[in-house]
């Protein structure tokens, strides 16, 4: 089996898309570290308090 | 969108991602960063260091997606002036379709992430800054009057303010009193910019200082300007704001910059074209340093104060 070449756009395209992945890579990594930081930082008794007085 | 019947391109031709990249205006992007980060760290708050990364990342990107925008709408004036001739739009690199969907997109994720990271308050001015530098600058006060640059200044003079907001959740006077700074300072800064880029904008129909009320008058609004800039500049040194770096900076850099106007207003077209504006052009770069030095000496006396070297928040 062999794969086929690459369509021409897809070399022309390369370096584009190459950045827009490493930015997508990199967004996905703040997200993740914000999360973390929210959590972490924020008091979690207290969010569940919240939660729990909504359902109520 | 398909690439099927479109005649075929090189890759010179294709948009690359410097391409999108340079739609952003990455060289304003950093005098967006800097304030804003001056802002922020100025403020009486700490946020954790990734908060605070994400709150500049949204500000930058805010800037950004203001100058996108404003590289949509102006592409025409972009495409006869010299100095922008080479923008992404003007030079075929990008259209002006795919610069507006960009600058929308993330003035959209921008404004949300900064919501999301600290507050709705500074997700708000974000947004206000934005809206004031597409809508009121770009779209509407950029072609009708030659105050633009007067009025139009406040969009850049936002950021510290955005900085502090995302910080503290509010406006403060030392807050105000960085917005001013960057205020005062935008006239001169572009006018000066205008003598020198001569037929630019008479070629592109913006109504300048220059073009409207000639560049005797502008020389001499430099002036006045710069005095008024001075002045304020000098009495926020007997603020909370100014510590021992501001007020060294403050002494030095209005002295000099004074001295800049002084000799712009007191030459002609004839002087000016026989060094090739040499003045006016140093009066340019003087400008950069002038509120890069102060927005420093604001960090450098707030980490005197944070390290108890020097007076409190």
């Amino acid at each position: 089996m062999s794969f086929r070449d690459d369509h021409e756009l897809h070399k022309r395209r390369f370096g584009r898309n190459l950045g827009l992945g490493i930015v997508l890579a990199g967004f996905v990594a703040v997200i993740f570290g914000l999360t973390v930081v929210k959590i972490t930082e924020g008091n979690i008794a207290e969010a569940i308090a919240g939660s729990t007085a909504n359902d109520s | 969108m398909t690439d099927i019947g479109a005649p075929l391109k090189t890759e010179q031709d294709e948009a690359q991602f410097k391409d999108f990249v340079e739609l952003l205006k990455p060289r304003v992007m950093r005098l967006v960063v800097f304030t804003a980060l001056v802002g922020l760290l100025a403020a009486p708050n700490t946020l954790h260091p990734l908060v605070a990364f994400v709150a500049i990342l949204s500000i930058a990107v805010g800037g950004g997606a203001a100058g996108a925008l404003n590289m949509w709408w102006d592409a025409d004036i972009d495409a006869v002036m010299r100095r922008t001739q080479n923008r992404p739009i003007p030079a075929g690199k990008t259209t002006a379709d795919e610069a507006k969907i960009l600058g929308f997109a993330l003035s959209g994720f921008s404004v949300m992430l900064l919501g999301l990271a600290t507050n709705w308050f500074a997700a708000g001015f974000l947004a206000f800054t934005i809206f004031f530098y597409v809508v009121i600058y770009t779209m509407w006060l950029k072609r009708v009057t030659p105050q633009n640059i007067v009025i139009g200044g406040a969009a850049g003079a936002f950021p510290p303010m955005v900085g502090w907001a995302a910080s503290t959740g509010s406006v403060s006077l030392e807050s105000i009193l960085l917005f001013s700074l960057i205020f005062l300072w935008t006239p001169p800064h572009f006018w000066a910019l205008a003598l020198f880029t001569r037929s630019d904008y008479d070629n592109a129909s913006v109504p300048m200082l220059t073009v409207t009320h000639g560049r005797k008058s502008t020389r001499k609004h430099i002036l006045v300007y710069t005095v008024l800039l001075a002045a304020f500049a000098l009495a926020m040194m007997f603020t909370n704001i100014a510590g021992p770096a501001f007020i060294a900076t403050a002494l030095v850099l209005n002295a000099l910059f004074l001295k800049g106007a002084w000799a712009i207003y007191n030459r002609n077209e004839e002087q000016s074209d026989a060094d090739s504006f040499a003045a006016e052009r140093k009066f340019f770069k003087l400008s950069l340093l002038y509120l890069f030095a102060h927005f420093g000496a604001v960090l450098i006396d707030v980490a005197l104060i944070r390290f108890g070297v020097w007076g409190s928040l």
